[in-house]
This record gives structure tokens, C-alpha cells and sequence, in this order.
């Protein structure tokens, strides 16, 4: 697919420009925009203050005030705590995911695949606020949880499940994991079963077939659902705001937070940019990687 | 035969996947350094049998003994035998030497060892210098070779090899038949080779069992089975498909005279006693022995049918001739090119020929033999 066919000229730039245009327009400019905006300050009533020299502003570095102000030991706490719950959700993700989709692309009768795939795929029927929501009545203090445990007599007063980061962790978990299924059943389902019966025959037993045979040939799928779960997950916002209480903020709490309530747009940005550079930076990864292997990229 | 000779002993082993019974009830002794075929088409439970050897597949019954080692429950890591997939199921994300390495770690030869002997193998199989190529880079018989490297470094008591021939090209098969039996000889370990081929199966084997329908339906040295076929289905399988009808008339002195439509008895030696008067026998004569006559040749005792021709077929070494018997039987015969019947030249499709044998060439089927 890399290749271009230099017989038919333009036509291939041509039929690709409407995903340039949408992706410039609304992606590339606005990331230009926010780029733009993090170097100003934040004006008395939000919004920007206007730079009256550029050049004595460009020189005192004060374009930068934005970008030190994210280094606040305050905000790098945060900033960890994102990525430490991204990296345990990815985790999470993966360590429930491979069982799920080795049954389904090995184990489980031909018959029953399409169903157990819909499955997977159905949750997404529903809008991902509503599952997050549902997540609530599962785990608050009068939820569908405590309610039978109390009921059992397993516990006598309700334990308090919502509000930290426990509920934040599910709730990424929950909502990332087909994201995690799908793309290793897809490589899972193409793995050829005779290599497993070959190590085997050769004195390899089930754990040092898996590690030396089955992981090696399934890790473009290991890596694509790592990406795809690590990405949304350093992002996100919605689960800790709905689940977590005031000390599972996250970076995208935070951003939404100067854009929504502190109305500090330039600090907001600046932060934004960085997580987005951080993103970027871990797809150029994984493009070297699929490209280093040579196979094709599965996102 | 002394149990010590034998290398893999299977015991009444049936192998049944939900009402489809693959493998019935078969026995088999197989013997220490014999080159054994398991001959059949496809569904007869070739296949099954041995992956059952393997240990790919456990029985539904019975019992799978290998060099005095009952195995039929260990898993395939545990049992001295390795097998060639007919895909040689080469591991695509290591190189050829990573390949034929693969399981010598399990036998505790690790580093420059290793790696010596998975090189000495790569020399035995004639693939040395392509250790750092990556299996999609090999054509189809250089893999075969690394597969088959690859399980021979495990030092195997037994070979299992599973139609390990069928991707490669009509000459490079017949190349890596003769190959495979030279090594088998110098090595002096036990192959079991599964096809369905049978020129190939009488090619490299010292015995033959054919297989049909999960049961073993003979089991006899190479020449034995190609020229004397105990059933109909054997004597169809190795391309002998003319059957006769007759009846036995009597018993004497070993011989067996028996009545059919042929014009005269036709004697047949006989070592076995369940013979009786009036049995309905059927008998199948090669095609190779049938000869074609003008006239109803019975001068030295020749057996002689009369036929009508419906069609000749020009095969560079034979001319394939086949004949429909007054019965409706129709036969095939072989006739060399090089030597050529006496009056070929007066035989015309449509027109009437005398078919006609020496009777020693009669094979008579085991009685009640299917």
C-alpha cells in the first residue's frame, strides 16, 4: 500500500483530498489555534489579553509563563497520576483482554464467535456518558453492589465504592476494554494453531509455547491495543469526573477545567498541547515499530 | 515378533469424534528402523492415527505403547517422537537456525551447542548457509527441509511425518522420496509416513498398511500389498480394478480350481484352509498382466475372456486399454509401449478382443474381504 503508482498521476491526491481537508480544518488548524493561544495570557474576564509589543513579549519570555506554570510540582501530581492510571488501566486491559479474546478466537466453536464478538461490540450501542452513569447506580452507597451485599449479610453498613480512584480505574477498565479485544482477537484469529501443536511436539509445554510462540506472534495486536487503550485513557476526563472524587483528578479534568470553570484558556491549552505531544509522540512509536516489522499497521 | 523390536505398538485404538468413529479398533506393530506408511484416502484416519502417536489427538480407546512406554495420555512434550507437518508449520517470526533450535533447550542443550548441532542439522538436510533467512523467504522444499531438520535435531526415536511431500511439484517429489528414504536408512530411526499417495507410500516404504474407513485394511511388506491386495478395496487403491466372480470347485494339493466366466477353471494356488466347494470367490488380476488377443488363447493354460473394446489411451509408457466384459464388468489393461501386444494394430474401439492372463497372475480376495 505504500507504494505509488506513478501511472495515474494525481487521481490518488485527488481522491484523498476530502480526509486532508477534514483533518486540516478540524484538526490540524485547531491544534494551530490552541498552539497559538497557549503562548498568550489569560485576560481579566477570561478570554486573551491582548500583547501590545510582540517583540518585548516574545523576548522577556513571558510566552512561555503558561508552559512553566504546567511544571508546578501541584500539576506534575497530576500529571503522574494520569499516566499511572493510563499504565494500570492498559495493564488491567490486557491482562483481561488476552483470556477473552484467545477463547474467542481459539477456543470457542466456530458457531459461537459472531455472537460472543457482538457481545464485545454491543456496549457501544450505548453512549459511553450513559454506561459511565450506570456505573454510579452499580457502585454508590445505595447501588446495585452494596445493596447485595447487605442483603447476603456478607456486610453490615454499605462500603463507600464511589468517589475514588478504585471507581476511576473500573470505570476506564470498563470502558476501554473492546478496545483491547478487538484488535487482539484479530491477530489472535489469524495465528495459525499447528505452530502451537509444533511446539509442543518439539518440548515446549503450554506456558513456554505461549510466551515463545503464541505472544511473538500476536504482538501487533498486544501493541495496537495498547495504543489504543494508553491514548484515550491518559485523556480522559468524563470517568473521573463522574466516578472519582476531588483527588482522582486527572490531566483532562484539569484542562477542562481552565476551559469550562477557571476560564484560563492559555493555561489550558498549554496543558492540552502537551498531552497532545505526548499522544503524538507514542503513535510516531508505534508507526517505527509496525514499519521496523514490516506489517501493516492495525489502527 | 519379539516386543523388543517394536517401536510403536498400538492397541485396539479408536478415535471417535461425536457419532464419526475416525479411527476403529486398530492394532498395529510397528518395528524398530522400518520406514512404516499409513496408506489411505483422505477420512480413512491416517491422519488421526498418527497425530494420536503425536499426541495432538488422545484416543477414545484403546492404548498407544512406544518403545515399551505406554503414552497414550502424555502430552506431546513428553512422548520421543517428533513429527513434519504437512505445512511444516515453520515458526514465521524465527530464523531457520532459531527454527531447527527451537526445542533443543527442553533437552538441555543450550548456546554454542546448540547451535552447532542445529547447524549439523541444516548440513544432514543440505540447507547450510540459509540458517539466518526467515521461513517466508523459502520456497516450499527448502522448508520441508528445514521442517524436517527441525525435527530431527529433537533426536527423535520416532519420525512422524504427515504428508510432508504434498505441496511440493511432481519431480522435486519424486527427488525428495528417494532423499527421505536414504536418510531414514543412514539414521536408522522409525518413520511413519502418512499419504495418499500410493506410488510414493510403495516408493520408500518396508511396509504398507491401507487404511479405509478407521480400520486397517491390510498390512503387508510394499511388494506384498501392490501384488497381492487382500480386499477389493486395497486391490482398487493400488490400481489393480478388475474384479472377477467365480466359484470355487474344489480343493486340492493347494491348488484351487475356480469356475467363472472365463472359458476355462482356473487354477489358483492356495495356502489358505477356509476355502470350501461353491464359495463365491472374487479375484482381481493387475492390469500390467492382461494381455489382448484376437483368438481365445487356452494353449498353456492361459485364461481367456471375451470383451469388447470401448476405449484406448495413449500414456507415453503405456497404452491404457479399457474393455467391458458380457457381464458388463469392465476392466483396465496396461499395455507396454515398448513391448507391445502381438496384434495390437488389429484392435479397433467398438470391436471384440480376447482378454486372457496366465492364472498365476490371479489374486484371489480374503474370503468375506469387503
Amino acid at each position: 500500500m505504500r507504494k505509488s503508482d506513478s501511472s495515474s498521476g494525481r487521481a490518488p491526491y485527488l481522491l484523498i483530498s476530502p480526509t486532508w481537508l477534514v483533518l486540516g480544518l478540524f484538526f490540524i488548524l485547531p491544534l494551530f489555534i490552541m498552539l497559538m493561544i497557549s503562548f498568550g495570557q489569560r485576560g481579566t474576564y477570561g478570554g486573551l489579553k491582548p500583547i501590545v509589543d510582540l517583540g518585548a513579549y516574545l523576548l522577556s519570555g513571558e510566552f512561555l509563563a503558561n508552559y512553566r506554570q504546567t511544571l508546578d510540582p501541584l500539576y506534575l501530581q497530576i500529571y503522574w497520576r494520569s499516566l499511572w492510571m493510563a499504565v494500570v488501566t492498559t495493564a488491567l486491559c490486557l491482562l483481561i483482554s488476552y483470556p477473552v479474546a484467545y477463547y474467542i478466537a481459539v477456543v470457542a466453536p466456530a458457531r459461537r464467535k459472531n455472537l460472543l464478538l457482538a457481545l464485545v461490540v454491543i456496549p457501544f450501542w450505548t453512549s459511553f456518558l450513559i454506561r459511565t452513569y450506570a456505573w454510579m447506580l452499580v457502585l454508590r452507597t445505595e447501588g446495585l453492589v452494596n445493596s447485595l451485599l447487605l442483603g447476603t449479610g456478607i456486610i453490615d453498613a454499605p462500603l463507600s465504592l464511589l468517589y475514588n480512584e478504585m471507581a476511576v480505574m473500573i470505570g476506564l477498565v470498563y470502558g476501554e476494554l473492546p478496545f483491547m479485544i478487538l484488535p487482539l482477537y484479530a491477530s489472535l484469529e489469524k495465528l495459525d494453531l499447528t505452530l502451537l501443536e509444533a511446539s509442543g511436539d518439539l518440548g515446549a509445554n503450554h506456558p513456554s509455547t505461549f510466551w515463545r510462540v503464541t505472544v511473538p506472534l500476536t504482538m501487533p495486536g498486544i501493541v495496537a491495543g495498547i495504543v489504543l487503550v494508553f491514548i484515550p485513557s491518559i485523556g480522559q476526563f468524563v470517568v473521573s469526573d463522574l466516578l472519582g472524587g476531588a483527588k482522582s483528578m486527572l490531566a483532562g479534568n484539569l484542562i477542562q477545567n481552565q476551559f469550562a470553570v477557571a476560564r484560563n484558556k492559555p493555561f489550558g491549552s498549554a496543558v492540552a498541547f502537551e498531552l497532545t505531544a505526548v499522544v503524538l509522540l507514542l503513535l510516531m512509536a508505534y508507526a517505527w515499530y509496525t514499519k521496523r516489522k514490516g506489517q501493516e499497521a492495525m489502527l | 515378533m519379539n516386543d523388543t523390536d517394536v517401536s510403536v505398538k498400538i492397541v485396539e485404538v479408536t478415535k471417535s469424534f461425536g457419532d464419526f468413529t475416525a479411527v476403529n479398533q486398530v492394532s498395529l506393530d510397528i518395528r524398530k528402523g522400518e520406514f512404516f506408511s499409513l496408506l489411505g484416502p483422505s477420512g480413512c484416519g491416517k491422519t488421526t492415527l498418527l497425530r494420536m502417536i503425536g499426541g495432538f489427538e488422545l484416543p477414545t480407546g484403546g492404548q498407544i505403547i512406544i518403545n515399551g512406554q505406554d503414552v497414550t495420555h502424555l502430552p506431546p512434550y513428553k512422548r520421543p517422537v517428533n513429527m513434519v507437518f504437512q505445512s511444516y508449520a515453520l515458526f514465521p517470526h524465527l530464523n531457520v537456525l532459531d527454527n531447527v533450535a527451537f526445542g533443543l533447550r527442553y533437552k538441555k542443550i543450550t548456546g554454542a551447542a546448540a547451535t552447532r548441532q542445529a547447524e549439523a542439522m541444516l548440513d544432514l538436510v543440505r540447507m547450510q548457509g540459509f540458517s539466518q533467512r526467515f521461513p517466508p523467504q523459502l520456497s516450499g522444499g527448502q522448508r520441508q527441509r528445514v521442517a524436517l531438520a527441525r525435527a530431527l535435531a529433537m533426536e527423535p526415536q520416532v519420525l512422524l511425518l504427515d504428508e510432508p511431500l504434498g505441496a511440493l511439484d511432481q519431480k522435486l517429489r519424486k527427488e525428495v522420496q528417494i532423499e527421505l528414504k536414504n536418510l531414514q536408512r543412514s539414521l536408522g530411526i522409525t518413520f511413519i509416513f502418512v499419504t495418499h499417495d500410493q506410488e510414493e507410500a510403495l516408493t520408500m516404504s518396508d511396509r504398507i498398511a491401507v487404511m479405509n474407513q478407521g480400520r486397517v485394511e491390510q498390512l503387508d511388506a510394499s511388494h506384498q500389498v501392490f501384488e497381492y491386495p487382500k480386499t477389493e478395496f486395497v486391490a482398487q487403491f493400488m490400481g489393480a480394478p478388475n474384479f472377477f466372480t467365480g466359484v470355487v470347485k474344489n480343493i486340492a494339493e493347494g491348488l484351487m480350481h475356480l469356475g467363472s466366466r472365463a472359458d476355462s477353471d482356473i487354477r489358483v494356488r492356495t495356502t489358505s484352509d477356509v476355502w470350501k466347494p461353491e464359495d463365491p470367490v472374487r479375484f482381481v488380476v493387475r492390469p500390467e498382466k492382461l494381455d489382448l488377443r484376437t483368438k481365445s488363447g487356452t494353449s498353456d493354460g492361459e485364461v481367456s475372456v471375451e470383451v469388447t473394446i470401448e476405449d484406448r489411451v495413449y500414456q507415453g509408457v503405456n497404452t491404457v486399454w479399457v474393455v467391458r466384459g458380457d457381464d458388463g464388468a469392465r476392466y483396465t489393461i496396461y499395455e507396454q509401449n515398448d513391448r507391445p501386444f502381438q496384434e495390437s494394430s488389429r484392435f479397433r474401439v467398438g470391436g471384440r478382443a480376447f482378454m486372457s492372463w496366465n492364472p498365476r497372475d490371479t489374486v484371489v480376495m480374503e474370503k468375506n474381504g469387503k
